[in-house]
C-alpha cells in the first residue's frame, strides 16, 4: 500500500469538526465518570438515585413558616416551606432596597454638599463591607443588644420589640376576599384608564389627570366594599402573658423573628448601595442637552422630569437594578449562616443531613436558583428590546 | 418703606447675617453642649419643644443669611452648598444635628469608655468596647489555628510577595515579564509549599488548622489566579463560532452565575465526594479552591468577554491579514489589549471575591469571620459579638476600600490614555 499519498483532509470543515468532536468527547467521558462513580458510591451506602424521598414524612420542625407545616409533613412540603421564606426575605430585601437605594442615590447628586457625602460616605461604609459580617453584626451583636420580653421597647402600645424578635398587630379580615377582587378591579381600571389617556393624549392633544384618577380608583373602589360590601377590620394586638415568675411570652399579633429581621436589614443596606450607584449613574447619565431642549420649549420643572429625564434614566438604571435583584436573592441564602429557614438551610442543610441524598437535593437547591435567575434574565433580555431606543 | 422682616435682601446685609448667624451658632452650640457635655441648655421649655428649638433656632437662621449674590464670596459659598432653598436648609440641619448627636457614644464606646490593657474579660469594667478581646484574640484572629511556632512560615511567604511585587516597580521592562511568570506559576507552589510543609525538614500543617485574615488572602489570591485562565478560556469559548463550544461555555458560564456560592460551596462539601472513587480523599481546602475558581472563573469570562466584544473589528482583521492563526492572534493581539480594557472589572470580580471568602465556614473553614464566631462562642469572652464584628469589618472595610480606591484611580488613568 502507499501511505504517501494519504494526507488527513485539513479542509475547513474538518478543522471545526475535530475541537468540537473533542468537547463533546470530554464532556461526555467527564459525566459518564462521575455518574459511574456517583453509582458505585450510593450502592456502597444502600441507596438508589430517585426522587421518592419527596412524599416521604419529613420529621424535623421548621421554626418559621408561612404555611401549615410540621414533621409530619413531606420533604416536598419542606421544599416549599423554604422556597417561600426564601421569596419572602427577598421582597422584603428588595423593597427595603428600592426605596434607600433610590434615595441615596439622588441625595448623592444632591447640591448640599453635607447630603451629597453623607450619601457617598453610606456608600462606601456599607459596599465595602462583606455581606455576612453585615449579618452576623446586626443578628448576633445589635439585635441580642435589645431588651427581654419584660421590658420590650414598646411603640404605642401595638407592637413591641424585643430580643425574641418584634411584635406586631395581627390583621383579622372579614370578607378578605371581596377586598382583594376590588383591588384587583381598581389596578386593571387604571390600567384602562392610563391607556385611554395616552391614546386622547395622542390624537387629540388632551391631558386627563391620569395620578389624580388613578388614587381615586386605588381608594375609593376599597373604601365601597368597607361601606357596603361588609368588608370589615380589626387587629389583634399583641399582649404580654406570664407563664411563670420570670418567664414572659407575647400572645397574639404577629412575630417577625429576629432572623428575618436582620437578614432583611441586612440585605438591604448592602444592596441599596449597589442600587444608588445605579441610580446616580442613571441620572448622570442623561445628556444635559436634553433637559435644556426640554426647557426651551416650555416643559415646567416636573414636567421635564417626568416625560423627559425619568424615561431616559430609567432606561439605563432598570436592567443593573433587576441584575441586583437577582443578586439580592441569590444573597438571601446566606440566611443558612443565622439559621433563618430558607431553602438552603431547610433543604440543602436539615433536609440532606436526614436523607444522605446529596446529589438530589443539591441538584434541587441550585436548579431552583438557577430557573429563578434564568427566567429574571429572560425578562430582563426582552424587556430591554423593548425599551431600546428605536432610532427613525 | 414697610419692610418685610422675613424676606432678606441685600440692603440689610450686615443685620441680617448678624442676626442669622447668631441664631445658626446659638442652635449649634445649644446641640454640641447637650450632646458633648450632657447638659440641656433649654431645659426649661416642655419636651418636645426643647428637643426641636435647635432645628427651629437654625432654620430661622439660615433664612436669614440666605441672600443671592451679597458680593461675599464666603456667604455666596455657603448659601449656593448648604442653604440654597428651606428645605436644602431642613437637610443641612438634620444632616449635621444627627452627625454631633451620634459622635460622642460612638467615640465613647470606640476609645474613651473602652479597655485596652488586660488580659481577660473582667478587666473590661468601663462599660465601653473591650478591645481587650481583639488584642488577646489577635494572634488566632490572624492566623487561625495554625501553630504559634510555625508561623514564620505564614510570614515569610507573605514578606516574599511583597518583595516580589515591590521590586517589580524598580526592575526595567524587559524583565517585567519574567516577575509575573514568576508570580503566576513558580510562587503559588512556593507558597502553597512554605506554608503546608511536609518536605524540607518543615512540619506538616494540616489545612484545617489555616484560618483567619491569612486564610482570606490565601483563598483570594489562589482563587484570582487559577480562575483567569480558566475564565479566559470560556470567554474565546463564548465568542467562538463553533455551536458545540459555544453553547457549552454558554451554559456552564450561566449555570455557575445563577446559582448562589454557598449552595456551590454546599456541592463541593457534600456532592463532589460522591462523585469520586470511593475511598478518595481530596482536601476540604482544594475542594473549596476548585469551587470557588470554577464560580468566579464564570463571572471573569464575562468580564473578559466584555473587553473582548468592545475591541474594533479592524484588529481581528489586522491580526488575520497577518496570517496570524486564532490562537496566536488572541495571544499577541486580541487578549492583551481586551484585558487592558477591562482591568476596572477585573479588579471588581477580585474585590467580591474577597468579600465572598467568608462563606467557607460552611465547609468548616474558618477565616477573619469565622474565627470571630468560634472567639466569641467561647466561655470566657461571651457578650464579645460587636468588638469582634466591628473589628473584622473594618478589617475588611480597609482592604475593600483601598482595593475600590486603586481601581477607580486605574480606571480614570485608563480612560484619559484613550
Amino acid at each position: 500500500m502507499n501511505f504517501k499519498n494519504f494526507k488527513l483532509d485539513f479542509s475547513n470543515k474538518n478543522k471545526d469538526l475535530i475541537p468540537q468532536a473533542l468537547t463533546i468527547l470530554f464532556i461526555v467521558l467527564v459525566v459518564v465518570y462521575f455518574s459511574i462513580n456517583a453509582q458505585n458510591n450510593m450502592g456502597n451506602r444502600g441507596i438508589s438515585f430517585g426522587f421518592g424521598f419527596l412524599s416521604q414524612e419529613s420529621s424535623f420542625d421548621i421554626t418559621f413558616s408561612l404555611i401549615d407545616y410540621d414533621g409530619s409533613h413531606s420533604y416536598a412540603r419542606a421544599f416549599l416551606v423554604g422556597l417561600l421564606n426564601t421569596i419572602l426575605v427577598s421582597a422584603i430585601g428588595i423593597f427595603f432596597a428600592t426605596i434607600l437605594g433610590v434615595t441615596i442615590g439622588v441625595a448623592r447628586l444632591s447640591q448640599n454638599y453635607l447630603v451629597a457625602k453623607a450619601a457617598e460616605w453610606y456608600v462606601e461604609i456599607f459596599r465595602n463591607i462583606p455581606l455576612i459580617l453585615q449579618i452576623f453584626f446586626w443578628y448576633f451583636a445589635a439585635l441580642r443588644a435589645l431588651p427581654l420580653t419584660v421590658d420590650s421597647i414598646n411603640f404605642y402600645d401595638i407592637s413591641f420589640l424585643n430580643v425574641k424578635g418584634w411584635y406586631v398587630p395581627k390583621f383579622i379580615w372579614t370578607n378578605f376576599n371581596l377586598f382583594f377582587y376590588s383591588l384587583v378591579g381598581a389596578i386593571i381600571s387604571i390600567i384602562f384608564v392610563s391607556k385611554y389617556a395616552k391614546k386622547q393624549r395622542d390624537e387629540y392633544g388632551k391631558q386627563i389627570p391620569t395620578l389624580f384618577l388613578s388614587i381615586a380608583f386605588l381608594l375609593g373602589l376599597p373604601f365601597l366594599t368597607f361601606l357596603f360590601g361588609g368588608v370589615s377590620l380589626s387587629f389583634q394586638i399583641p399582649e404580654l402573658n406570664q407563664l411563670s415568675k420570670t418567664v414572659y411570652v407575647y400572645k397574639g399579633g404577629v412575630s417577625i423573628i429576629p432572623e428575618l429581621i436582620s437578614l432583611a436589614l441586612a440585605l438591604s443596606m448592602y444592596t441599596a448601595t449597589f442600587i444608588a450607584e445605579n441610580v446616580r449613574a442613571g441620572i448622570l447619565g442623561v445628556n444635559k442637552g436634553q433637559k435644556e431642549a426640554a426647557a426651551s420649549i416650555g416643559l415646567t420643572k416636573s414636567q421635564i422630569l417626568k416625560l423627559v429625564v425619568m424615561p431616559q434614566a430609567l432606561r439605563i438604571i432598570i436592567p443593573p437594578t433587576t441584575n441586583q435583584y437577582l443578586n439580592l436573592t441569590k444573597n438571601s441564602s446566606l440566611a443558612a449562616a443565622i439559621a433563618y429557614p430558607d431553602i438552603v438551610l431547610v433543604f440543602a442543610g436539615t433536609a440532606l443531613m436526614q436523607t444522605g441524598r446529596a446529589i438530589e437535593i443539591i441538584s434541587i437547591t441550585m436548579l431552583t436558583y438557577l430557573s429563578l435567575s434564568l427566567s429574571i434574565s429572560v425578562f430582563m433580555n426582552w424587556y430591554n428590546k423593548k425599551m431600546a431606543i428605536k432610532e427613525k | 418703606m414697610k419692610k418685610n422682616l422675613l424676606e432678606p435682601d441685600k440692603s440689610n446685609l450686615v443685620k441680617y447675617v448678624t442676626c442669622g448667624s447668631f441664631l445658626v451658632l446659638l442652635a449649634f452650640l445649644d446641640l454640641l453642649i447637650n450632646s458633648f457635655l450632657s447638659t440641656n441648655l433649654t431645659s426649661f421649655l416642655p419636651g418636645k419643644v426643647s428637643f426641636f428649638t435647635p432645628l427651629l433656632f437654625g432654620l430661622l437662621g439660615l433664612h436669614f443669611i440666605r441672600i443671592e449674590f451679597s458680593g461675599n464670596k464666603l456667604l455666596d459659598k455657603i448659601n449656593t452648598n448648604f442653604n440654597s432653598s428651606n428645605f436644602n436648609a431642613i437637610l443641612t440641619l438634620l444632616v449635621a444635628f444627627t452627625i454631633i448627636k451620634f459622635t460622642p457614644p460612638l467615640l465613647n464606646w470606640f476609645i474613651f469608655d473602652a479597655d485596652f490593657l488586660g488580659n481577660s474579660k473582667d478587666d473590661c469594667k468601663s462599660g465601653g468596647a473591650c478591645w481587650v478581646f481583639v488584642k488577646v484574640w489577635l494572634n488566632r484572629f490572624v492566623y487561625g489555628m495554625y501553630p504559634d511556632a510555625e508561623q514564620w512560615r505564614i510570614n515569610s511567604t507573605f514578606f516574599l510577595l511583597f518583595f516580589v511585587v515591590g521590586f517589580y516597580f524598580f526592575v526595567p521592562t524587559n524583565f517585567k515579564k519574567y516577575f509575573i511568570i514568576f508570580l503566576l506559576f513558580i510562587y503559588p507552589i512556593i507558597g502553597f509549599k512554605l506554608i503546608s510543609g511536609g518536605d524540607f525538614g518543615l512540619k506538616y500543617v494540616e489545612t484545617g488548622a489555616w484560618g483567619g485574615l491569612s486564610l482570606t488572602f490565601i483563598v483570594s489570591a489562589f482563587a484570582l489566579i487559577l480562575c483567569f485562565p480558566v475564565g479566559m478560556l470560556l470567554a474565546l469559548g463564548r465568542r467562538s463560532t463553533l455551536p458545540v463550544i459555544k453553547y457549552s461555555s454558554i451554559g456552564f458560564i450561566e449555570l455557575w452565575r445563577g446559582v448562589p456560592l454557598i449552595t456551590v460551596l454546599f456541592m463541593s462539601a457534600v456532592m463532589f465526594p460522591m462523585f469520586l472513587p470511593d475511598g478518595t480523599y481530596v482536601d476540604k481546602l482544594i475542594r473549596v479552591l476548585i469551587a470557588i475558581t470554577l464560580f468566579e472563573a464564570a463571572y471573569m469570562a464575562e468580564v473578559i468577554r466584555g473587553g473582548l466584544q468592545a475591541l474594533p473589528k479592524g484588529q481581528y482583521e489586522a491580526a488575520k491579514s497577518l496570517g496570524m492563526g486564532y490562537w496566536k492572534m488572541h495571544f499577541f493581539i486580541i487578549l492583551p489589549q481586551a484585558l487592558k480594557l477591562v482591568i476596572p472589572g477585573i479588579a471588581n470580580t477580585f474585590l467580591a471575591l474577597v468579600k465572598d471568602t467568608p462563606l467557607i465556614f460552611v465547609v468548616g473553614l474558618l477565616e477573619l469571620a469565622g474565627m470571630v464566631n468560634l472567639a466569641k462562642t467561647n466561655p470566657k469572652w461571651l457578650g464579645m459579638a460587636m468588638e469582634g464584628y466591628v473589628f473584622a469589618g473594618l478589617v475588611f472595610w480597609v482592604i475593600c476600600y483601598s482595593m475600590s480606591r486603586y481601581s477607580q484611580n486605574l480606571e480614570k488613568k485608563l480612560s484619559t490614555e484613550r
